[in-house]
């Protein structure tokens, strides 16, 4: 995992691929798998199961309740991946990191808490139309609920974010939540103006970071926003572990989510006290094995060093925009910006007239696994004015073999569907 | 392993390009109907024109999606035209039990209403050019874009039937 400036890479994805189990398998009467749907959810690195299956054969109790030696030690484990995170992304205290299930529990928590004890009929959310579905129906359910209102950033024409009307738009809401990288565009968001804008207007930011973080250094100090949610399994950990970082005072007054075990200080037959933070919000037996997964996940990261793997995701998009342009320009659209320093190695697609699910079909056939559909974000394939895309994400494992390969089975598509 | 081969036959590859009674009917006095798959995106309008027997006159199919859900919606439709309700309605039995056995295991929700009840094949009933789709069950994610539009067809029957019995109370 060196730096390898040979190939003119950040990264050296030969050793990095070999870290990667699931990368030997092959598809199809022996095709290799090449994986292009990291946006959707990543593949593992060998630490990560490994630490789980030691955790499982060595440690496994429950935590904050024995007190017996593994006890002791699970817990242990469980606070310290806690204490990893903090440290990730630059949070001032463990009381700030609290585990969910994944981004779209995040995001539900703060609708649900602090939402409920915070927004009330005619209230304002702004939004914005690249959100991704966790991002809006727990406010379109506010909204039905509460009768709240919901206000929309439009994308502009380049798949950005038009902020001409923000200050209009931002006046007298009390939520700004916006995706920090969309996961159809790739675009990134500017979260620090959003967040700038969101506090002049007396309102508080929430940032989906659900693809920022396994791909862009992130502080949230300099992000300076409230709320942050993300999600172990898009960033090289386990499915069913996230996160929701809030600013400690936010989570303190913010009534508890979830009712039960471990998030009380006390239970009587007439009433319960809530109990410390992070705890709080923690409700039953939560994933333990997964936080210890999310913790090897982040020293995976951290060993590439999250400046290589951006490097590496903005040199390999602008090698896929360029290849995917050059060999298929006539027949392919992309959506998203042109730019590959504004963008994630997130490249939806349409291609020839013909249906994502064919076009994905026929990859399959080559071994290349790409996400065909709406991707969660149907407002934005209305705007876009397609029913579906076909996209193709990279990660740290991806290289120009892989994107190459992916041109290769377009023409096989295309070949398919396009000869009369 | 299923190849592409068995999904993307010739005739429904030439289905896709070149759709069979594209297009919309008056409505009314036709019965138009629409059927979405929520996991694609797919969708099909079905424009239906029945006689005072039930017959189907004439039918059209609008909407758009993937090459299975669009080129069995055209087989379909070359199929049905000028059938009695009667032989339209085994026509769509004997599809579904092609593609049943597939459709019965995804939907152990019983999500499509009505649907999911074992459906014996009946050899009496000539499928024709619609056994080309019989490739589909081995991909079982597509087996609701191929049954998509004949579920709608159903829907457009059974509204054109309660229809006439309304008029004859």
């Amino acid at each position: 995992m060196a730096l390898d400036d040979s190939n003119g890479s950040a990264l050296d994805i030969v050793a990095i691929k070999k870290d990667f189990p699931i990368l030997e398998i092959e598809v199809h009467d022996g095709k290799r798998l090449v994986y292009l749907d990291s946006a959707s959810s990543s593949q593992k690195p060998r630490v990560v199961l490994d630490a789980m299956e030691h955790y499982y054969e060595t440690t496994h109790a429950n935590v904050h309740r024995g007190v017996y030696s593994i006890a002791e030690e699970a817990t242990a484990l469980y606070e310290g991946a806690r204490a990893r995170v903090m440290r990730f992304i630059g949070a001032r205290s463990p009381r700030e990191v609290v585990f969910t299930k994944n981004v779209t529990e995040a995001i539900n928590l703060v609708a649900y808490a602090w939402g409920r004890a915070n927004l009330h009929e005619g209230d304002a959310v702004l939004l914005s139309e690249i959100e991704h579905h966790a991002n809006l129906v727990p406010w379109l359910m506010l909204k039905e609920e509460r009768g709240i209102e919901l206000r929309f950033i439009p994308m502009a024409a380049d798949f950005t974010l038009d902020l001409d009307d923000l200050d209009r738009l931002v006046d007298g809401v009390k939520l700004v939540g916006v995706t920090a990288m969309s996961n159809v565009l790739g675009t990134l968001t500017p979260v620090r103006r959003l967040a700038d804008a969101a506090h002049a207007a007396g309102a508080l930011l929430l940032v989906d970071g659900a693809q920022l973080l396994p791909h862009v250094a992130t502080d949230v100090a300099a992000l300076d926003c409230d709320f942050l949610g993300f999600t172990g399994h898009k960033m090289l950990g386990p499915t069913g572990i996230g996160v929701l970082w809030a600013r400690e005072a936010l989570l303190e007054a913010m009534p508890a989510f979830l009712g039960g075990g471990e998030m009380i200080r006390d239970v009587s037959l007439d009433g319960w006290l809530p109990n410390e933070l992070p705890w709080k919000f923690e409700a039953g037996t939560m994933p333990i094995a997964e936080a210890i997964g999310l913790h090897a996940a982040i020293d995976y990261l951290d060993g590439l060093g999250m400046e290589a793997v951006r490097e590496h995701e903005v040199s390999l998009t602008a090698y896929a925009l360029r290849t995917l342009t050059r060999r298929h320009g006539d027949r392919i659209t992309i959506y998203g910006p042109s730019e590959p320093d504004q963008r994630g190695g997130v490249i939806s697609f349409s291609f020839g007239g013909i249906h994502p699910h064919d076009i994905s079909q026929v990859l399959d056939q080559h071994g290349v696994c790409v996400r065909a559909g709406h991707h969660c974000a149907k407002p934005l394939m209305r705007r876009l004015g397609v029913a579906a895309t076909a996209r193709a994400s990279l990660y740290v494992y991806n290289d120009e073999a892989d994107v190459d390969a992916l041109a290769d089975a377009l023409d096989s598509t295309a070949d398919l569907f396009l000869t009369p | 392993m299923p190849g592409l081969e068995d999904l993307y036959r010739e005739i429904i590859l030439d289905h896709y390009r070149h759709p069979r009674n594209r297009g919309e009917l008056d409505a009314p006095p036709a019965h138009r109907v629409e059927g979405f798959n929520p996991l694609c995106g797919d969708e099909v309008v079905v424009y239906l024109d029945v006689d005072e027997a039930g017959d189907v006159t004439d039918i059209k199919i609008n909407g758009q999606g993937c090459s299975i859900s669009q080129s069995s919606a055209s087989m379909m439709s070359a199929a049905v035209k000028g059938k009695s309700a009667a032989d339209t309605r085994r026509l769509i039995r004997a599809f579904k039990a092609l593609m049943s056995i597939h459709e019965q295991k995804l939907d152990g929700d019983g999500n499509e209403t009505g649907e999911s009840e074992a459906v014996a094949p009946d050899p009496e009933v000539p499928l024709g050019d619609l056994e080309a789709l019989q490739g589909v069950v081995r991909f079982p994610v597509r087996i609701k874009c191929a049954t998509l539009s004949w579920n709608t067809l159903a829907q457009a029957l059974d509204e054109a039937e309660a229809g006439a019995e309304a008029k004859a109370d």
